[in-house]
């Protein structure tokens, strides 16, 4: 299988996983930020569901000399703590509670709601712009 | 099947759902060798990064992600997306959310579900601050009077 295809596949299984789960809904997941409100727990579930293979994915992960279908793993550093990720993490926590998104779900409601979520995606897509410009 | 205590809950689906999410995580680490974390594959996709994932992998896992969903709203009838009704919301927050997504490196599937199955201590910190950030803002817009 071409690399892509395995990509789109992948992106297929997420986008799936997000709807199924009720996590395309901004409300559901504005609902889950909610403490005081009706709280919605499910987004817990959702976590605590990805987590069983990942986890698994990853002991699999560290006995591959490479992946399978590429030449080499691609991974990000796991130890560095800078103001950098405790700023991103405090804002991206601020913009999640204000719209009730994040990427994911974003992007995967381009397929079940493309106006409202085309708004939020090309605002998202500024904000990634002005991060870039400004941090050159 | 409901949870006690939680009548907006639906744990079945939810975890079904973060299975197949996981799944999705899995088959992009084995195969590919990289983390599924959407504001990465985004920013790379559109080109507004230009380290990362090959373009044309990120095209195709961007690509993938509303196919999915797709699909999922057509088989069930509709999934139900409500989304804030202020377009100035949606934008201030789709502003913040990829300023602080590119700042931190990552979002939630990259630090939250990539990450921390990885028990990265990076993924772990993000995840527990942009939680915490995002519990508190609700907060906020509760005691400001935004959900009535």
């Amino acid at each position: 299988m071409k690399t892509p295809t395995i990509s789109l596949l992948s992106g297929l299984l997420f986008g799936a996983g997000l709807a199924y789960s009720g996590m395309a809904n901004p409300a559901r997941v504005q609902s889950f930020l909610d403490l005081f409100g009706q709280w919605d727990p499910t987004l817990a579930f959702v976590m605590a569901g990805a987590m069983v293979p990942m986890a698994i994915a990853w002991v699999f992960q560290k006995r591959m000399a490479q992946p399978l279908a590429c030449d080499t793993f691609d991974l990000p550093g796991t130890s560095l703590l800078d103001s950098k990720l405790v700023l991103g993490a405090v804002l991206f926590g601020i913009g999640w509670g204000i719209g009730g998104l994040c990427p994911g779900p974003a992007v995967a409601d381009l397929g079940i709601a493309p106006l409202k979520a085309g708004i939020f995606v090309l605002a998202m897509l500024a904000g990634m712009t002005i991060h870039r410009i400004t941090s050159r | 099947m409901t949870l006690p205590g939680f009548p907006m809950a639906s744990p079945v689906e939810g975890l079904i759902g973060g299975l197949l999410i996981g799944l999705a995580a899995a088959i992009m680490l084995l195969g590919l060798g990289r983390i599924a974390g959407v504001s990465g594959m985004t920013a790379r996709a559109t080109g507004i990064a230009d380290t990362g994932a090959p373009r044309a992998l990120a095209i195709a896992f961007v690509i993938g992600l509303p196919l999915g969903a797709l699909i999922v709203n057509a088989l069930s009838g509709g999934v139900g997306t409500i989304f804030p009704e202020s377009t100035l919301q949606i934008v201030v927050a789709g502003l913040i959310v990829g300023y602080g997504t590119r700042l931190g490196s990552g979002c939630t599937s990259g630090h939250g579900v990539c990450g921390m199955s990885r028990l990265s201590k990076r993924s772990i910190v993000a995840t527990a601050i942009f939680m915490a950030s995002g519990f508190a803002t609700v907060a906020v817009m509760r005691l400001l009077g935004y959900f009535g």
